[in-house]
């Protein structure tokens, strides 16, 4: 194995790491607000709501990632003069907005189910005892359903977000240029799949750890209820048989 | 009779016999030195608090635990253990699976295959251990069933059946294997109060019939009026032994007056 | 030139791609069915050693899973696309070969398919292991039954049960995976449509098909594997 090689590839693979971090990040921020509408949609009780939200789920969640790339990418390039009419085509021009735009419609789809499960797991008496306190509607949602959903739902998105990550690696294939796009550039240029593929690899291992991090520190501030009084002596129990 | 001592012994070769069995889990030593002989047709009842270790010496005679020393044999087999990095490991694997097709087991969680029938439960092993004909299998397994009062449940699931129902299939089970010695292992703990007769009945039929059974159990009754002798153990060691006419009636240790007292 | 209707464009007429996109669903199919079962092969060993005693085979599991889970699929199918290549090719200069030897792009697609599945599969298998009643297999051990008996008869049908849903999930998973390999240049449904789009320019009408059979494929394989999971779960009694 070529150190010398791996360590020049790293240094070439770095300069993705802005752009699949800045992928992942907007794609994840528009999409929960995407999918905190669709899990309201799905709870409203209103049955046009709940029904497209169900189907909108169903399609995204169904079908592969690449395809709804290629959709909005190649796709949407038939209608070129309708959309150039329109004013939008400086936007699906780019690969990366459309990129952008495919990431957060799906993970759109799955986040809004892990949302709903959040929303769904609040204690029936905690809304209960909050109504007896005379909160209703937007207060009762933004004091006690919300922070008590999202202490629920944190563990999955986590797991969302890092396949968020995953996911940017497919903009490569609609040329844009991040760590994946960069390996497989170097790969076609010196066939040395392996050593790229041990940096490549190692550069999302790390990243995946960092944010898997930052999600356990946030998990941890959220939940002070939850943390152990820090003077607790260790709990050790003699085995009985 | 004089404590400790087997009191049957026969000319014969005993059907299982175990000397100065040693089990320890960390450090904490479970038996210490526990011996014990049964002949054929003998039916054993070992008595104990829990934690006494009853059920320990019961698992090592089938080998589910590794003794750390002591000797078992089983029909004048020794069962060959050797010591490795690991801990205890029986020495021949071969030796271990052929012995316990001739001692079978009968759990306190009845431990039946859930995702089998009750007759498939019964011929699994007949067929697959043994390597018998399945049709003399499943003729047979039907009879046996038929004794055990639930040949009609033999093509439903075991979570379909009453407590009482799986523990009387598992005995079914074990029946199956023709078994020279038969292992009971709090038979009756798990079941309700009125599903303990049940088992118990057939357990009183197989023990008329003559079969070597060592009982770990709770039931004073059945020690009292089935068994022909009672062994009780207490931290691992052998405190009373002897026919159940003389240790209930005389007992000798004042733990097991009050092991029996608390047990009515 | 008259343009074509949607219906004539993915029809089965002398202009239609019906049938083009129809093989490339098989393929589609073949591939993912053929990495989903070498996924499970490989998901098998990598549950049995993250379940051993073994420290090191244990560690090396957990590795397994950890790593396979977190890098992207696209790099480990461009691992064993050019990967396989260099690699054949190295063997292809011993005997006297020049350049770049291709590998089979199904191969290589099932290959790493399977790679991936594995990790996920290994979990799946994992979970269903621990459900398992340790009591049954006690019982094995106690009439006699060897490991390899035990495995075969007591443990494998049982967890294949526990693992339904489990394997439902990651069979998901492995279809919409099986659209990476069109990078290899294997003609499957996205492949194809990609070809078609191109030919005709008319890339939205052979997007949105494509992505209508995948949600066919999923659709059905998701009632298919309810239907298994039912069936399977006879026997076991269901809280009333």
């Amino acid at each position: 194995m070529d150190f010398g090689f791996m360590w020049d590839t790293f240094l070439q693979l770095l300069s993705g790491i802005p752009l699949t971090l800045n992928l992942s990040f907007t794609s994840v921020a528009f999409g929960a607000v995407l999918a905190m509408v669709l899990a309201l949609m799905r709870m409203s009780g209103i049955r046009a709501l709940d029904g497209f939200a169900r189907a909108y789920v169903f399609v995204f969640r169904g079908t592969p990632l690449l395809v709804q790339i290629f959709l909005i990418y190649y796709g949407l390039g038939q209608f070129r003069p309708t959309l150039q009419e329109w004013g939008l085509w400086v936007f699906f021009r780019e690969p990366y907005w459309c990129a952008i735009l495919a990431l957060t419609l799906n993970t759109g789809a799955y986040a809004s189910e892990i949302i709903r499960g959040g929303l769904q797991s609040v204690p029936h008496q905690q809304v209960e005892a909050a109504k007896a306190c005379g909160m209703s509607g937007f207060l009762l949602f933004r004091r006690i359903v919300f922070p008590i959903a999202v202490r629920q739902a944190l563990p999955a998105y986590g797991s969302e977000i890092i396949l968020m990550v995953k996911a940017t690696s497919l903009a490569s294939i609609i040329t844009m240029m991040e760590v994946t796009g960069l390996a497989a550039k170097i790969i076609s240029q010196t066939f040395r799949a392996v050593e790229v593929f041990i940096v490549a690899g190692l550069i999302y291992l790390i990243l995946n750890f960092a944010i898997t991090r930052i999600i356990m520190a946030f998990e941890w501030w959220l939940s002070p209820h939850l943390r152990r009084p820090s003077t607790v002596e260790p709990r050790l129990e003699a085995a009985h048989v | 009779m004089s404590n400790g001592a087997s009191v049957l012994t026969t000319a014969s070769t005993p059907a299982v016999s175990v000397e100065n069995l040693r089990k320890s889990f960390g450090s904490l030593e479970v038996l210490k030195g526990v011996s014990l002989s049964a002949n054929d047709g003998d039916v054993i009842s070992i008595l104990g608090a829990s934690g006494s270790g009853k059920s320990t010496m019961l698992r090592c005679i089938n080998m589910l635990e590794v003794p750390d020393s002591g000797q078992i044999c089983i029909g004048g087999e020794a069962i060959g253990i050797k010591r490795t990095r690991r801990g205890m490991e029986p020495a021949d694997q071969a030796q271990v699976d052929r012995i316990r097709s001739r001692v079978a087991m009968v759990f306190q969680s009845f431990n039946l295959w859930s995702h089998m029938t009750i007759l498939e439960n019964v011929i699994e092993a007949p067929i697959h251990v043994q390597k018998r004909p399945r049709a003399e299998c499943i003729a047979e397994a039907e009879a046996i069933l038929q004794k055990v009062g639930i040949v009609d449940k033999r093509n439903q699931y075991p979570s379909h059946l009453s407590g009482g129902q799986q523990q009387r299939a598992a005995i079914a089970r074990a029946l199956a294997m023709h078994p020279q010695v038969m292992l009971f292992d709090e038979p009756t703990s798990a079941l309700d109060p009125e599903l303990v007769g049940e088992v118990l009945r057939v357990m009183r039929s197989l023990a008329e019939e003559g079969r070597t059974m060592l009982v770990v159990t709770h039931e004073m009754a059945f020690a009292r009026d089935v068994s022909n002798r009672v062994m009780f153990l207490h931290q691992g060691m052998v405190e009373e032994e002897g026919a159940p006419a003389d240790v209930f009636g005389a007992p000798k240790s004042e733990r097991f007056k009050q092991f029996i007292s608390s047990h009515r | 030139m008259q343009q074509l209707s949607y219906f004539e464009l993915i029809g089965f007429g002398p202009k239609g791609w019906g049938l083009a996109l129809l093989t490339a669903t098989g393929m589609t199919l073949a591939v993912a069915l053929c990495g989903f079962l070498a996924g499970s092969v490989v998901g098998t060993f990598v549950a049995w050693a993250k379940l051993s005693r073994n420290l090191a085979a244990r560690t090396l599991g957990d590795g397994y899973t950890t790593v396979l889970r977190g890098i992207p699929d696209l790099l480990v199918i461009y691992l064993f696309y050019f990967g396989g290549s260099a690699a054949l090719g190295a063997i292809g200069s011993l005997f006297g070969a020049d350049g770049f030897i291709g590998v089979p792009a199904f191969v290589t697609g099932a290959l790493a398919i399977g790679i991936v599945s594995g990790a996920y599969q290994a979990e799946v298998f994992r979970g269903a292991y621990q459900i398992l009643n340790r009591g049954e297999l006690e019982a094995a051990r106690s009439v006699g039954m060897h490991r390899w008996l035990i495995f075969r008869r007591i443990i494998a049908p049982q967890v294949l049960r526990y693992a339904i849903p489990g394997l439902g999930n990651t069979w998901q998973l492995v279809l919409k995976e099986s659209a990476l390999i069109s990078v290899t240049g294997l003609v499957e449904l996205l492949r194809q449509s990609h070809i078609a789009a191109g030919s005709t320019r008319r890339p939205f009408d052979f997007y949105i098909t494509a992505a209508v059979l995948y949600l066919v494929i999923t659709w059905f394989s998701t009632y298919l594997f309810q239907r298994a999971e039912t069936h399977s779960m006879r026997g076991i009694r269901r809280a009333s």
